[in-house]
This record gives structure tokens, sequence and C-alpha cells, in this order.
């Protein structure tokens, strides 16, 4: 059996949070995404230049570097605000950054762009035809989203929705630069005190590699939900 | 005499796309059991004024008045727009319509597509509206389908289906927008003729058509439209027995 040198549970802890923080990030990006797609479908047009250049931007810049950027930047600027706030108005607080927290929004922020275009692709693709009969039928902007738009733009989606999911899964490796305590950075720790890396990174490449499969089987039956009533061919 | 207030009147619409005037000024009032045909070549704005009357077309100007309300404009930036989508909204469950192409929603079976409407827009309980959808489809013969998705069902079977759906929000007026035109010839039969026991049952129909035969059977006026005026209306013997103008004359004269 692999000799584990005793690093077993905080590898554990350390999985629990590559997970936690992979699937907060997802929503955030979620969220992030159908905000943008719709801002960039909107006729209103300051929505669509912001959206255009959140995505843009985030498209744009290594995922490293903007993690870094936000979290030391933020860091810096958060520290720049406190200290305004002690000499004009004698308030004495300290926001410390937490790096979960700052984890979280930044992949959910990087991420929420490319879901953008994602949810974007796949509101298009709709027949519109189906969203006339829905207006047709006297249905407000909010249920013809719900009950029309939405089921039928995911059909779409599912593909580009679980790519991005499987590269967001990879990309919390990252966060162990800003300090947290995922399964990247446990099974560093392991490997340097151990000298030996080989066992721990196998783990560590068999824990992501575990947690891909079941979203994959995830994603295929989200995909037959969504799929019903369409051919494969349409 | 009037003591209902008429289904649906509509007044001097017009519709201009960019530069080009597709409606110029047309009117239309369909009193309650009135079947109303819109007849005319293809690019003579009759499918536009029918949409115009639920508003999935914004007329650049003119009244619609749904069962005695007229519907508020306001004027923006980018053209009229109706002040209040509530009402809207809720003039739209009073008109269903029917599509050239069907338009059942795709993700739902036959049955699903019935009910829809009622229960999310009208508030109808459920299981009523379950029974109520099951005695429409038996009514045009898809009983046997209720569970079937869209994909899985002819053109005509389809657009039978269609009907339903808009027969399920129990509507003032029911607008059919070419409901025959993407049908094999061999389907169009099935759906005219569930169109035809509507009309002599006394629905209020407003029916956009190239089928002659079911414009003089069972409409109560035709409206003949050349490029976006009413060139010719009346009662179906005169317009399409008798047509006074030679535009109209040559519209009706057999093809081949």
């Amino acid at each position: 059996m692999i000799d584990l040198h005793g690093y077993g549970p905080r590898l554990a802890e350390g999985a629990l949070i590559t997970i936690e923080l992979a699937v907060l990030s997802l929503m955030l990006a979620i969220v992030l995404g159908l905000m943008t797609a719709s801002a960039k479908m909107s006729r209103n047009w300051l929505a669509h230049r912001i959206a255009t250049l959140y995505t843009t931007v985030i498209r744009g810049v290594p995922d490293l570097v903007l993690m870094m950027l936000l979290f030391f930047g933020g860091q810096i600027g958060m520290n720049m605000v406190t200290d305004q706030l002690y000499e004009r108005f004698g308030v004495d607080i300290f926001i410390n950054i937490n790096e979960f927290i700052a984890g979280v929004l930044t992949i959910g922020l990087i991420f929420g762009a490319y879901m953008g275009e994602t949810f974007r692709g796949a509101f298009l693709a709709v027949d519109s035809g189906q969203i006339e009969a829905a207006r047709a039928y006297g249905m407000n902007h909010w249920l013809v989203f719900r009950r029309i738009r939405f089921p039928q733009m995911m059909r779409h989606a599912i593909p580009g929705l679980s790519n991005n999911w499987m590269v967001l899964l990879k990309t919390t490796a990252l966060v162990s630069v800003i300090g947290l305590s995922d399964m990247v950075r446990v099974a560093a720790e392991a490997s340097k005190a151990t000298r030996e890396p080989f066992t721990f990174m196998i783990i560590v490449a068999a824990i992501y590699l575990l947690i891909a499969s079941v979203s994959e089987w995830g994603f295929a039956r989200l995909q037959k939900r969504y799929n019903v009533g369409f051919t494969e061919a349409d | 005499m009037a003591d209902t207030p008429i289904p649906l009147e509509v007044r001097n619409i017009t519709k201009r796309f960019g530069d080009a005037e597709v409606l110029k000024g047309l009117s239309l009032k369909a009193h309650k059991g009135d079947v109303i045909t819109l007849i005319g070549a293809s690019g003579s704005g009759k499918s536009t004024f029918l949409r115009c009357m639920n508003l999935l077309e914004q007329p650049d100007e003119g009244e619609v008045i749904v069962h005695g309300e007229e519907i508020r404009f306001r004027q923006t930036k980018c053209g009229r727009e109706p002040a209040d989508w509530k009402q809207v909204v809720r003039m739209r469950a009073k008109l269903s319509m029917v599509f050239q192409s069907f338009n059942l929603w795709a993700h739902m079976t036959l049955l699903q597509n019935v009910i829809e409407a009622p229960v999310h827009v009208l508030g109808k309980p459920r299981k009523e509206a379950i029974a109520h959808a099951r005695g429409l489809l038996d009514r045009v013969g898809l009983g046997e389908h209720a569970d079937h998705f869209p994909a899985q069902m002819s053109g005509g079977q389809q657009q039978r289906g269609a009907i339903a759906r808009a027969l399920a929000m129990e509507p003032e007026v029911m607008l059919f927008d070419e409901p025959t035109s993407a049908l094999d010839p061999e389907l169009v039969g099935d759906v005219l003729k569930v169109m035809r026991d509507l009309g002599e049952e006394g629905r209020t129909m407003i029916v956009v058509t190239h089928e002659m035969a079911f414009a003089r059977d069972v409409s109560s006026q035709v409206i003949y439209l050349h490029q976006g005026r009413v060139e010719e209306t009346g009662p179906p013997g005169e317009v399409l027995g008798n047509p006074r103008s030679e535009r109209l004359r040559q519209f009706l004269a057999p093809k081949h």
C-alpha cells in the first residue's frame, strides 16, 4: 500500500477544498455568464459595452496573472481604502482578503466570461418561432425565459458548459499560489518534505481524474434530460 | 345590440420596415362569430397585418382594441411601443395564434404544450387544464398522441395540435397565419376540416390563407390586400365570385 507519511487527512481536506472551490466558482460563473450573455444580446448600449469589455479583458489576460492581480492587488487596494478611512474619519479597521473567497471570486470571474460566450451562442441557437409562440400566448418576459428559452438553450449550452467545467476544475490548482491549501498545495508540500513527488502527484492526478469522470457522467445525464423531444439531427 | 364588446378591432394600422411602408392604414372589425380571411399575393402585408393585431409586430400608427380595451402606446427613440406590457400580455391571452410553422414547444409533449399557457398564464388548476386538453386533443383527432413530442408527429398532426393549444386558451379571437402553407398537400385537408368545424361552431377567427375554397366556404368576410392596402373587401360571394378589380381577377385566375 502507498505510504502517505501521515499526509492522508490533509490531502483529503485539500481535495474537499478543491471541490468546494470548483463548485462555488462554477455557480458564480454561471450567474455571471447568464448576465453577460443577456447584456450582449440586449439593445442597451451601455450593458453591451460593459459585457464586451469584461469578456475582452478576462479572455485576454492569463488566469494566473488575473488571480495574483485580484488577490495581491485587491489586498493593497483594500489597505489603501482602510488607511484613508483611518486618516480621514478615524475608523480603524483592517480587512484581510480571505484566500478562499478570493479564489472563488477570481475563478468565477474568469469563467463567467467564457460561460457568457457559451450561453450567448446557445441562446441564439433557439428557434425564434418557439419564443414567438410563447409571447403570443401571453407569457411575460420572465415566464418565456423560465419555461421556454432557458430549457431549450440548455440543450445547446451543455457541451460548452461541460467543457468549461473541466477547465475550471483544473484551474483551481492555481489557487495554491495565493496560499490556499487545496490538494495541489498539500501534495507539493508533502512532496518536498518526503522527497516522494511521484507518490503524491499521482494521487492528486487520480483524484482530479475521478472528479472529472463523475462530472462527465453527470453532464451526459443532463444532456439527455435537455435533449428530450429533440432528435439528434436538429 | 352592443351588450358585449367587439372581440377585436384595429384601426388605421401602418407599419414601416426601414423606408418601406408595408401597411398603409388598415382597419378591421371582428364581431363575435366572424370568420375574416385575409388574402393577397406574398408581400401584400397580410401576415404583418395579422402580427400587428397581437403586437408581435409593433404598428407605427393605429389603434388595437381587444374586447373593448384599447392598447396604450408610447413613443420612444426606437419607435412606438406599448406603454404597458402587462396590458399586452393580458390582451394576448385573449387572442390565440396558430403559426405557419406550428411552433409547438419542442421540449414538451403535445399535452404539455396544450396545458402550458392555461396553467402558467391563466393560472388554471393543472388537473382541470389536463382534462380540458384531453378533450380538445380528442376533438382534433390526436387523443392517441398526447404524450408524443412534436418531432414525433407529422406536420398536419403538429398543426392540429397547435390548434388544440390555441383552443385551450378559450380565446376571444383565433389568429391563423397561413396555417396550411407549410404542409404537404395530402395533410392540408385534415387541418382545414378542423378549421371549418371551428368556423361553423361560431368561433371568431381571422385567417391569413391561400386556400380560396376555405375563404369561399367558411368566411363571413374576405379582405384582399395589395401592397399594404385593402383593394377589395366584402362577403366571399361578392369578392371571390364577382371581383371588381382587375388585380384581384388576376390573383384569383388559375395559375396553370
